[in-house]
């Protein structure tokens, strides 16, 4: 039986070949080699004089590697939880059957179709004091008021979660509501014959039946919170001082400007590693879960 | 749906237009590629001198600008390594192309300079950044000043102040401005300019004290009592600037000088041409001064590859030479708004910034290189993020800044 199976595969092995390889000898071979040239001083140029773990140990006493890390962490916390909140608050409204549906669909997603750099730039100029919303809230008649988070070191971080979320909010939101429209409409006729209200049907009901919905909507942010780099430059350039560096950009900064790809790779190892710890976890789970019940 | 056949075809032939891509084109008589990132109004128009200078010199230009400074580089980097390098590569006068020196990659100047008499001619921090190991290994083109302060002069007519020449005459003409309810200094919050006003400060106070900190990297000079009075002056400049400064391009807070809404700025001397557009000319409506004994040069090169190709090594041997010509160094600096790199040349033709620049420039006891040329790349961005840092709290005690600023300058591997 085996061999058989074997032969009647042998197309699909070769037409898989091509990816597979680009898969081996790209992705695998280039990160294999980018932690090879970590261990190694160079700057520019490649080079092959091993210095064992010294980039890695001169990466964790930099202040500015440690403040990216932490930022990450408050970053991705932040942004992954208030964007599912809102955008599924807003698919929900937005599922009242409510007049102008399109129109409001239209607006929220609006913000995604925005690159980073606008999104960061836009908020820029909303957020700086004397300029933007500081201005406008004391000129109607609040002299002393104050907002200043975007050049207050404690806050900045904030600041890019909350541009963050203004633009990837609309994105969970079209997730949401399409879980929301696959919904049954006999659940619906159940829950109005209990007379269950309507928040308790969401919360305790339709919102668990999403779960699909939920995740692609976490993978998605996710991945922008490991890669985010254009928002911070556009939006803060890193500062105040070093308040809202994140290791995307300590990488290209290292990469480029500061020619010390030695260091660069020790970042982007570090950064691989973290991913897989938070990742290996969750694949575990969920071949685990497809052994067992046949379908995730 | 693509067949199976086409798609080999297609990749078949994308194969080979990329190995027609690298057979080595059939270079005509002289003709030289130039990677550079002179990509704005004024540094087109200055570039576009080496151009016409080379073509009059018999050659063809090929111009192969890229926009910022780093992608230039990398992008010229990446053709060296690649096996396909260009005739001519831009680079900050520096550190830049040390590791390309250290592969062997690029070729030595030596017979030019011995022809031109560089060592005569050529300030001796400029020439040291583009020597290595006694071989001369690029062609500096311009100089740039990073360290002068720029002021608008009915402003401070309005303040009754004068222009200042050190440190403590600098603060006395802050608080004049500030009296006057005017933003005293225009600052842009980078981290890049956070850094220059620091290392203006720095060079202002001491030329010897700039130099020695930053070749030295020395703890002991770091927590000297000298350093610590810049670190203060340094701190407490913020008190001359306004909220609205972080995050700030330099080009609008020049702006800010050139409208007269604020009083002075640090920058370099490529500043100028912001007041130049803005149809102000030098000694009238702006003017310009060096606070302290310092000339803080920093600048361009051109770095030459090794190339077997015979043409491609004439082309690089008459754009070498052309550079250095005296009249392309007068007319290509004069729309650079930059400094000639001979100091054998007449520049009454520039304008007075470029003047007292040129003039500077001839003292060795003024002449400081920049940072740049003094530190790698890596350990110039460390020490920015602990200026940025300091500069970013004022509650940061100067101790913990001495702290971490000589911790950076050890940062290099």
């Amino acid at each position: 039986m085996k061999p058989r199976r074997f032969l009647r595969h042998i197309p699909g092995f070769i037409a898989l070949a091509p990816a597979t390889l680009v898969v081996l000898v790209v992705y695998i071979g280039c990160v294999a080699w980018s932690i090879q040239i970590s261990t190694t001083n160079s700057r520019i140029l490649p080079s092959s004089q091993y210095v064992g773990l010294r980039q890695y140990e001169i990466l964790f006493a930099n202040e500015r590697w440690l403040t990216s890390l932490q930022n990450l962490v408050i970053f991705g916390l932040l942004f992954i939880a208030i964007a599912i909140a809102i955008g599924f608050l807003l698919a929900i409204l937005i599922d009242q059957k409510i007049q102008g549906e399109g129109l409001f669909r239209t607006v929220y997603l609006y913000p995604f179709s925005m690159s980073f750099v606008v999104t960061g730039l836009a908020w820029q100029w909303i957020l700086t004091p004397a300029n933007g919303i500081e201005k406008v809230v004391r000129d109607l008649g609040f002299p002393n008021f104050r907002f200043d988070w975007i050049v207050d070191q404690q806050m900045v971080i904030y600041t890019i979660v909350l541009a963050a979320v203004w633009h990837a909010a609309g994105l969970v939101m079209a997730i949401a509501l399409a879980g929301l429209r696959g919904i049954d409409a006999e659940i619906w006729k159940a829950i109005r014959i209990d007379g269950i209200p309507k928040w308790r049907a969401y919360l305790f009901i339709v919102i668990p039946m999403l779960k699909a919905s939920l995740a692609t909507a976490v993978v998605l942010l996710s991945i922008s919170v490991v890669r985010l780099y254009d928002l911070v430059v556009a939006m803060t350039h890193g500062g105040p001082g070093i308040a809202s560096e994140v290791p995307a950009k300590f990488v290209i900064d290292y990469l480029f400007e500061r020619q010390n790809i030695g260091l660069a790779t020790a970042g982007t190892t570090v950064m691989l590693v973290t991913v897989l710890a938070v990742l290996t976890p969750y694949v575990y789970l969920q071949h685990r879960r497809s052994l067992k019940g046949g379908h995730a | 749906m693509l067949s199976k056949r086409t798609v080999c075809l297609a990749l078949a032939g994308a194969l080979m237009s990329g190995a027609a891509a690298f057979t080595p084109a059939q270079a005509a008589e002289l003709k030289a590629e130039v990677i550079h990132w002179w990509t704005s109004g004024g540094e087109s128009a200055a570039v576009k001198v080496f151009a016409d200078q080379f073509t009059k010199a018999g050659g063809t230009w090929i111009d192969t600008a890229i926009a910022g400074g780093a992608n230039a580089r990398t992008a010229a980097i990446n053709r060296v390594v690649g096996g396909k390098p260009p005739t001519a590569m831009q680079f900050n006068t520096g550190k830049q192309f040390d590791d390309l020196v250290a592969g062997d990659l690029l070729r030595d100047m030596d017979a030019l300079a011995k022809a031109q008499n560089w060592d005569k001619i050529v300030p001796k921090p400029i020439l040291d950044a583009v020597t290595r190991n006694g071989h001369v290994y690029a062609v500096p083109v311009n100089i740039h000043a990073q360290n002068w302060l720029w002021y608008n002069k009915a402003v401070l007519e309005k303040a009754g102040a004068k222009e200042p020449k050190t440190i403590d005459e600098l603060f006395a003409t802050l608080d004049k401005i500030k009296a006057t309810g005017v933003i005293p200094l225009a600052f842009a919050s980078q981290k890049t300019w956070e850094r220059g006003l620091f290392n203006s400060l720095l060079a202002a106070q001491s030329r010897d004290l700039f130099v020695n900190v930053y070749t030295k990297r020395d703890v002991a000079l770091v927590k000297s009592p000298e350093f610590r009075k810049v670190a203060e002056a340094f701190g407490k400049m913020r008190d001359y600037t306004d909220p609205s400064s972080k995050g700030r391009n330099w080009n609008d807070a020049t702006a800010l000088v050139i409208t007269g809404k604020a009083g002075m700025q640090f920058m370099g001397d490529w500043a100028k041409g912001e007041f130049n557009a803005a149809g102000q000319t030098v000694g009238k409506e702006y003017g310009c001064v060096v606070v302290g004994p310092s000339y803080v040069m920093g600048g361009d090169v051109f770095a030459f590859a090794k190339i077997k190709d015979a043409d491609q090594t004439a082309a690089q041997d008459v754009l070498a030479k052309t550079l250095l010509d005296p009249e392309t160094q007068i007319k290509f600096n004069a729309k650079k708004g930059s400094v000639p790199v001979r100091t054998d040349i007449d520049v009454s033709t520039l304008d007075a910034c470029a003047q007292t620049g040129a003039k500077l420039l001839s003292d060795p006891k003024a002449q400081a290189p920049a940072v740049e040329l003094m530190t790698p790349a890596t350990v110039t961005g460390a020490v920015e993020d602990v200026i940025s840092q300091y500069w970013n709290n004022p509650s940061m005690p100067v101790d913990d800044f001495l702290n971490k600023f000589a911790a950076a300058l050890k940062s290099d591997i």
